[in-house]
Protein backbone atom coordinates (compact mmCIF):
# COMPACT_ATOMS: atom_id res chain seq x y z
CA UNK A 1 0.00 0.00 0.00
CA UNK A 2 2.95 2.01 0.63
CA UNK A 3 5.10 0.35 -1.97
CA UNK A 4 5.07 3.93 -4.31
CA UNK A 5 6.02 6.47 -1.59
CA UNK A 6 8.41 4.14 -0.01
CA UNK A 7 10.49 3.63 -3.10
CA UNK A 8 10.01 7.75 -4.54
CA UNK A 9 11.79 7.92 -0.74
CA UNK A 10 14.03 5.21 -0.48
CA UNK A 11 17.00 7.16 -2.69
CA UNK A 12 16.86 9.88 -0.16
CA UNK A 13 17.62 7.41 2.78
CA UNK A 14 14.44 6.30 3.84
CA UNK A 15 13.14 3.02 4.67
CA UNK A 16 9.81 1.04 5.25
CA UNK A 17 9.98 -1.79 7.62
CA UNK A 18 6.14 -3.40 7.21
CA UNK A 19 4.92 -4.98 10.75
CA UNK A 20 1.78 -7.47 10.66
CA UNK A 21 0.52 -7.63 14.16
CA UNK A 22 -1.48 -11.29 14.00
CA UNK A 23 -1.38 -13.97 15.96
CA UNK A 24 -1.72 -16.61 13.18
CA UNK A 25 1.80 -15.17 11.72
CA UNK A 26 2.39 -16.44 8.05
CA UNK A 27 -1.58 -17.42 7.54
CA UNK A 28 -3.02 -14.34 8.52
CA UNK A 29 -0.40 -12.18 6.32
CA UNK A 30 1.00 -13.95 3.68
CA UNK A 31 -2.04 -12.82 1.25
CA UNK A 32 -1.85 -9.16 2.05
CA UNK A 33 1.90 -10.23 1.87
CA UNK A 34 2.45 -11.27 -1.40
CA UNK A 35 0.21 -9.04 -2.88
CA UNK A 36 1.94 -5.64 -2.17
CA UNK A 37 5.54 -7.34 -3.32
CA UNK A 38 7.44 -4.89 -1.05
CA UNK A 39 10.54 -4.69 -1.75
CA UNK A 40 11.22 -3.21 1.86
CA UNK A 41 11.00 -5.29 4.86
CA UNK A 42 8.09 -6.55 5.55
CA UNK A 43 7.93 -8.91 9.26
CA UNK A 44 5.17 -10.90 11.27
CA UNK A 45 4.96 -10.12 15.14
CA UNK A 46 2.65 -12.96 16.78
CA UNK A 47 2.42 -11.64 20.26
CA UNK A 48 2.14 -7.81 19.02
CA UNK A 49 6.02 -6.91 20.53
CA UNK A 50 5.58 -3.35 18.83
CA UNK A 51 2.59 -3.08 21.78
CA UNK A 52 4.96 -3.55 24.23
CA UNK A 53 8.34 -2.17 22.92
CA UNK A 54 5.99 0.75 21.36
CA UNK A 55 2.93 1.86 22.83
CA UNK A 56 1.07 0.83 19.42
CA UNK A 57 -2.53 0.44 20.29
CA UNK A 58 -4.33 0.29 16.96
CA UNK A 59 -3.40 -0.31 13.05
CA UNK A 60 -2.62 1.58 11.15
CA UNK A 61 -0.31 3.51 13.14
CA UNK A 62 3.87 4.22 12.63
CA UNK A 63 6.86 5.20 14.25
CA UNK A 64 9.71 7.27 12.83
CA UNK A 65 13.01 6.69 14.18
CA UNK A 66 15.95 8.72 12.25
CA UNK A 67 19.82 7.48 11.47
CA UNK A 68 21.19 7.56 14.87
CA UNK A 69 17.91 5.05 16.21
CA UNK A 70 16.01 7.99 18.00
CA UNK A 71 12.37 7.80 17.53
CA UNK A 72 11.53 11.38 16.58
CA UNK A 73 7.28 10.58 16.34
CA UNK A 74 6.17 7.86 18.55
CA UNK A 75 2.98 5.59 17.70
CA UNK A 76 0.28 7.60 16.17
CA UNK A 77 -2.39 7.08 13.42
CA UNK A 78 -0.92 6.34 10.06
CA UNK A 79 -3.23 7.32 6.90
CA UNK A 80 -2.27 5.32 3.43
CA UNK A 81 -0.74 8.71 1.32
CA UNK A 82 -3.29 10.78 -0.33
CA UNK A 83 -2.80 9.35 -3.80
CA UNK A 84 -3.16 5.51 -3.08
CA UNK A 85 -6.00 3.42 -3.64
CA UNK A 86 -7.17 1.58 -0.55
CA UNK A 87 -5.84 -1.67 0.48
CA UNK A 88 -5.55 -4.84 -1.76
CA UNK A 89 -9.22 -5.23 -2.89
CA UNK A 90 -10.66 -8.63 -1.05
CA UNK A 91 -13.11 -10.00 -2.99
CA UNK A 92 -16.78 -9.40 -1.63
CA UNK A 93 -19.08 -12.15 -1.43
CA UNK A 94 -22.17 -11.38 -3.72
CA UNK A 95 -24.44 -10.92 -0.61
CA UNK A 96 -23.37 -9.27 1.93
CA UNK A 97 -24.74 -9.93 5.37
CA UNK A 98 -25.89 -6.93 7.54
CA UNK A 99 -23.21 -6.47 9.71
CA UNK A 100 -20.32 -5.84 7.05
CA UNK A 101 -22.56 -3.63 6.01
CA UNK A 102 -23.09 -1.63 9.76
CA UNK A 103 -19.40 -2.35 9.99
CA UNK A 104 -18.31 -0.07 6.24
CA UNK A 105 -20.92 2.64 7.41
CA UNK A 106 -19.05 3.25 10.89
CA UNK A 107 -15.67 2.56 8.81
CA UNK A 108 -16.33 5.61 6.53
CA UNK A 109 -17.09 8.15 9.47
CA UNK A 110 -13.73 7.45 10.65
CA UNK A 111 -11.72 11.17 10.27
CA UNK A 112 -8.59 10.54 7.84
CA UNK A 113 -5.65 13.13 8.03
CA UNK A 114 -3.53 11.96 5.63
CA UNK A 115 -2.74 15.22 3.61
CA UNK A 116 -1.00 16.75 7.15
CA UNK A 117 0.60 13.76 7.92
CA UNK A 118 1.98 13.26 4.65
CA UNK A 119 2.83 16.87 3.78
CA UNK A 120 5.05 15.99 7.46
CA UNK A 121 6.51 12.69 6.21
CA UNK A 122 8.16 14.22 3.53
CA UNK A 123 9.16 17.63 5.25
CA UNK A 124 11.13 15.14 7.65
CA UNK A 125 12.60 12.90 4.76
CA UNK A 126 13.87 16.27 3.45
CA UNK A 127 15.13 18.74 6.45
CA UNK A 128 15.70 15.53 9.00
CA UNK A 129 16.21 16.85 12.68
CA UNK A 130 15.45 20.95 11.29
CA UNK A 131 11.98 19.68 10.33
CA UNK A 132 9.65 20.94 12.28
CA UNK A 133 7.31 17.55 12.63
CA UNK A 134 10.59 15.88 14.40
CA UNK A 135 10.37 16.18 18.53
CA UNK A 136 12.98 16.01 20.86
CA UNK A 137 13.64 13.36 22.76
CA UNK A 138 11.54 14.64 25.88
CA UNK A 139 8.44 15.61 23.79
CA UNK A 140 8.59 11.76 22.28
CA UNK A 141 8.56 10.34 25.68
CA UNK A 142 5.98 12.51 26.85
CA UNK A 143 3.73 12.01 23.23
CA UNK A 144 4.11 8.20 24.15
CA UNK A 145 0.82 5.97 25.37
CA UNK A 146 0.36 6.22 29.33
CA UNK A 147 1.60 2.87 31.39
CA UNK A 148 0.51 2.05 35.12
CA UNK A 149 1.24 -1.07 36.42
CA UNK A 150 -2.45 -2.01 35.22
CA UNK A 151 -1.36 -1.23 31.93
CA UNK A 152 1.97 -3.48 31.92
CA UNK A 153 0.02 -6.08 33.82
CA UNK A 154 -2.37 -6.25 30.58
CA UNK A 155 0.66 -6.11 28.19
CA UNK A 156 1.32 -9.02 30.30
CA UNK A 157 -2.08 -11.07 29.94
CA UNK A 158 -1.88 -10.29 25.92
CA UNK A 159 1.56 -11.87 25.46
CA UNK A 160 0.31 -14.77 27.27
CA UNK A 161 -2.63 -15.47 25.41
CA UNK A 162 -1.21 -14.94 21.89
CA UNK A 163 1.63 -17.50 22.95
CA UNK A 164 -1.15 -19.79 23.95
CA UNK A 165 -3.39 -19.57 21.35
CA UNK A 166 -0.37 -20.32 18.88
CA UNK A 167 -0.21 -23.68 20.85
CA UNK A 168 -3.72 -23.99 20.35
CA UNK A 169 -4.97 -23.53 24.00
CA UNK A 170 -8.00 -20.99 22.75
CA UNK A 171 -10.11 -21.49 25.59
CA UNK A 172 -7.30 -20.25 27.85
CA UNK A 173 -6.03 -17.51 25.64
CA UNK A 174 -9.82 -15.82 25.77
CA UNK A 175 -9.20 -16.05 29.50
CA UNK A 176 -5.94 -13.27 29.27
CA UNK A 177 -7.44 -11.93 26.07
CA UNK A 178 -10.41 -10.62 28.32
CA UNK A 179 -7.71 -9.33 30.94
CA UNK A 180 -6.52 -7.62 28.73
CA UNK A 181 -8.96 -5.79 27.38
CA UNK A 182 -10.04 -4.90 31.13
CA UNK A 183 -6.66 -4.00 31.68
CA UNK A 184 -6.00 -1.62 29.03
CA UNK A 185 -9.14 -0.39 27.56
CA UNK A 186 -7.78 1.84 25.08
CA UNK A 187 -5.84 -0.44 22.77
CA UNK A 188 -7.95 -1.22 19.94
CA UNK A 189 -5.52 -3.87 18.72
CA UNK A 190 -6.14 -5.97 21.92
CA UNK A 191 -9.67 -6.08 20.95
CA UNK A 192 -9.12 -6.33 17.52
CA UNK A 193 -6.78 -9.32 17.45
CA UNK A 194 -8.55 -11.47 19.91
CA UNK A 195 -12.25 -10.62 18.16
CA UNK A 196 -10.63 -11.72 15.00
CA UNK A 197 -9.36 -14.95 16.28
CA UNK A 198 -13.54 -16.00 16.77
CA UNK A 199 -15.32 -17.49 13.53
CA UNK A 200 -18.63 -15.39 13.40
CA UNK A 201 -18.53 -16.03 9.37
CA UNK A 202 -17.29 -18.25 6.88
CA UNK A 203 -14.98 -16.92 3.56
CA UNK A 204 -12.20 -13.88 3.11
CA UNK A 205 -13.89 -11.55 5.41
CA UNK A 206 -13.94 -13.69 8.52
CA UNK A 207 -11.20 -11.63 10.15
CA UNK A 208 -12.73 -8.53 9.95
CA UNK A 209 -16.85 -10.13 11.44
CA UNK A 210 -14.99 -9.22 15.14
CA UNK A 211 -18.30 -9.96 16.98
CA UNK A 212 -21.70 -12.40 17.68
CA UNK A 213 -22.83 -14.97 15.66
CA UNK A 214 -25.66 -14.38 14.55
CA UNK A 215 -27.24 -17.62 14.99
CA UNK A 216 -25.49 -18.21 18.47
CA UNK A 217 -24.65 -14.76 19.74
CA UNK A 218 -24.30 -15.98 23.37
CA UNK A 219 -21.47 -17.75 22.61
CA UNK A 220 -19.54 -14.64 22.36
CA UNK A 221 -16.99 -14.62 25.22
CA UNK A 222 -15.96 -11.06 24.87
CA UNK A 223 -17.43 -8.07 26.90
CA UNK A 224 -17.85 -6.26 23.50
CA UNK A 225 -16.98 -6.24 20.20
CA UNK A 226 -16.62 -3.99 17.14
CA UNK A 227 -19.71 -2.63 16.19
CA UNK A 228 -20.95 -2.33 19.85
CA UNK A 229 -17.26 -0.45 20.85
CA UNK A 230 -17.10 1.53 17.85
CA UNK A 231 -20.70 3.44 18.29
CA UNK A 232 -19.66 3.65 22.48
CA UNK A 233 -16.78 5.88 21.80
CA UNK A 234 -17.79 7.58 18.10
CA UNK A 235 -16.57 6.54 14.97
CA UNK A 236 -15.03 10.26 14.63
CA UNK A 237 -13.15 9.30 18.03
CA UNK A 238 -11.80 6.49 17.01
CA UNK A 239 -8.67 7.54 16.48
CA UNK A 240 -6.61 10.68 17.52
CA UNK A 241 -6.08 13.32 15.01
CA UNK A 242 -2.78 13.77 13.56
CA UNK A 243 -1.16 17.19 15.62
CA UNK A 244 2.31 18.28 14.25
CA UNK B 1 8.68 -11.95 27.84
CA UNK B 2 7.52 -15.54 27.78
CA UNK B 3 9.07 -18.24 30.46
CA UNK B 4 8.46 -21.72 30.80
CA UNK B 5 10.97 -21.42 33.91
CA UNK B 6 11.71 -18.79 36.50
CA UNK B 7 15.31 -19.17 36.69
CA UNK B 8 16.89 -17.95 33.69
CA UNK B 9 20.24 -17.00 32.54
CA UNK B 10 21.54 -13.53 33.03
CA UNK B 11 21.75 -12.91 29.16
CA UNK B 12 18.25 -14.04 28.07
CA UNK B 13 16.92 -11.87 30.92
CA UNK B 14 19.16 -8.74 29.67
CA UNK B 15 17.76 -9.95 25.78
CA UNK B 16 14.20 -10.43 26.11
CA UNK B 17 13.72 -7.37 28.87
CA UNK B 18 16.07 -5.03 27.23
CA UNK B 19 17.17 -3.91 31.02
CA UNK B 20 20.63 -4.45 31.57
CA UNK B 21 21.68 -6.13 34.48
CA UNK B 22 24.95 -3.62 35.93
CA UNK B 23 26.44 -3.33 39.97
CA UNK B 24 24.21 -0.62 40.20
CA UNK B 25 21.45 -1.98 38.93
CA UNK B 26 18.73 -3.15 36.29
CA UNK B 27 19.46 -0.16 33.84
CA UNK B 28 17.51 1.13 30.18
CA UNK B 29 18.20 4.57 28.73
CA UNK B 30 19.12 6.85 31.36
CA UNK B 31 16.89 4.57 34.35
CA UNK B 32 18.47 2.46 36.86
CA UNK B 33 16.37 0.43 39.31
CA UNK B 34 19.09 -0.67 42.28
CA UNK B 35 19.05 -4.18 43.00
CA UNK B 36 19.32 -6.37 46.29
CA UNK B 37 22.02 -8.23 45.21
CA UNK B 38 24.66 -7.97 42.68
CA UNK B 39 23.25 -9.97 39.61
CA UNK B 40 25.05 -13.00 38.91
CA UNK B 41 24.87 -15.35 36.18
CA UNK B 42 21.55 -16.87 36.33
CA UNK B 43 18.45 -14.27 37.80
CA UNK B 44 15.54 -15.79 40.05
CA UNK B 45 12.55 -13.94 37.83
CA UNK B 46 10.08 -14.00 40.84
CA UNK B 47 12.53 -11.51 43.12
CA UNK B 48 13.78 -9.11 39.95
CA UNK B 49 10.24 -9.16 38.89
CA UNK B 50 8.99 -7.83 42.30
CA UNK B 51 12.73 -5.28 43.03
CA UNK B 52 11.42 -3.87 39.44
CA UNK B 53 7.42 -3.69 39.68
CA UNK B 54 8.02 -5.97 36.51
CA UNK B 55 3.79 -7.66 36.69
CA UNK B 56 4.67 -11.42 36.09
CA UNK B 57 1.47 -13.44 34.95
CA UNK B 58 1.05 -17.39 35.48
CA UNK B 59 -0.45 -19.90 33.37
CA UNK B 60 0.20 -23.23 35.38
CA UNK B 61 -1.76 -25.48 33.56
CA UNK B 62 -0.07 -25.01 30.41
CA UNK B 63 3.59 -24.21 32.16
CA UNK B 64 3.84 -20.11 30.78
CA UNK B 65 4.45 -17.45 32.50
CA UNK B 66 4.11 -14.19 30.93
CA UNK B 67 7.05 -10.88 32.13
CA UNK B 68 5.67 -7.63 31.27
CA UNK B 69 7.00 -4.30 30.73
CA UNK B 70 8.07 -1.84 33.20
CA UNK B 71 5.79 1.00 34.11
CA UNK B 72 8.48 3.31 35.23
CA UNK B 73 7.93 6.94 34.33
CA UNK B 74 4.45 6.97 33.55
CA UNK B 75 4.69 6.40 30.28
CA UNK B 76 5.24 3.57 27.28
CA UNK B 77 8.71 4.85 26.58
CA UNK B 78 11.24 5.52 29.19
CA UNK B 79 13.49 6.41 26.65
CA UNK B 80 13.37 7.83 22.74
CA UNK B 81 16.07 5.55 21.77
CA UNK B 82 14.19 3.27 19.71
CA UNK B 83 14.17 -0.24 21.30
CA UNK B 84 15.92 -2.87 18.91
CA UNK B 85 13.89 -5.93 18.15
CA UNK B 86 14.21 -8.99 16.57
CA UNK B 87 11.09 -10.29 13.80
CA UNK B 88 11.12 -12.91 10.90
CA UNK B 89 10.09 -12.20 7.53
CA UNK B 90 7.40 -14.40 5.86
CA UNK B 91 10.53 -16.65 4.98
CA UNK B 92 11.63 -16.76 8.67
CA UNK B 93 14.35 -15.06 7.95
CA UNK B 94 15.56 -12.80 10.97
CA UNK B 95 15.41 -9.10 10.89
CA UNK B 96 16.61 -6.92 13.15
CA UNK B 97 15.77 -3.05 13.55
CA UNK B 98 19.05 -1.83 13.93
CA UNK B 99 20.12 -2.95 10.89
CA UNK B 100 19.13 -0.10 9.30
CA UNK B 101 21.11 2.62 11.53
CA UNK B 102 22.34 4.96 8.92
CA UNK B 103 18.87 5.26 7.37
CA UNK B 104 15.41 7.47 8.37
CA UNK B 105 12.90 4.41 9.06
CA UNK B 106 9.06 4.41 9.45
CA UNK B 107 7.96 1.39 11.34
CA UNK B 108 4.53 0.71 10.03
CA UNK B 109 2.38 -1.17 12.28
CA UNK B 110 -0.74 -3.00 9.72
CA UNK B 111 -2.86 -6.15 10.63
CA UNK B 112 -5.50 -8.44 8.37
CA UNK B 113 -8.51 -7.85 10.43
Amino acid sequence: MWQALRNELHPKGFELVAVGLDTQGNDGCRAFIEAAKAEHPSLIDRHHTLANLYGVINIPQSVWIDERGMIVRPAETAPAPPTENRAPRLQMPAELPPRFVEIMSEAVKIPNDAAAYHEALRDWVDKGAKSRYAMSPEQVIARSRPRDYDHALGHAHFELATELEIRGQHAAAVKHFREAHRLVPESWTFRRQAWSLERGVEGPLARFWQGPKADDPKSWPYAGDWLTDVRKVGAENYNERWKP
Amino acid sequence: MLLEKLKIGRKAFEDGTGWQLKPEGACKGDVCIPLAKKPGRTVDVERIAGEMGLPLVAEPAHGLWALGPESVGARALTSAEAPDFRLPDLAGREFTLSSLRGQKVLLFAWAPY
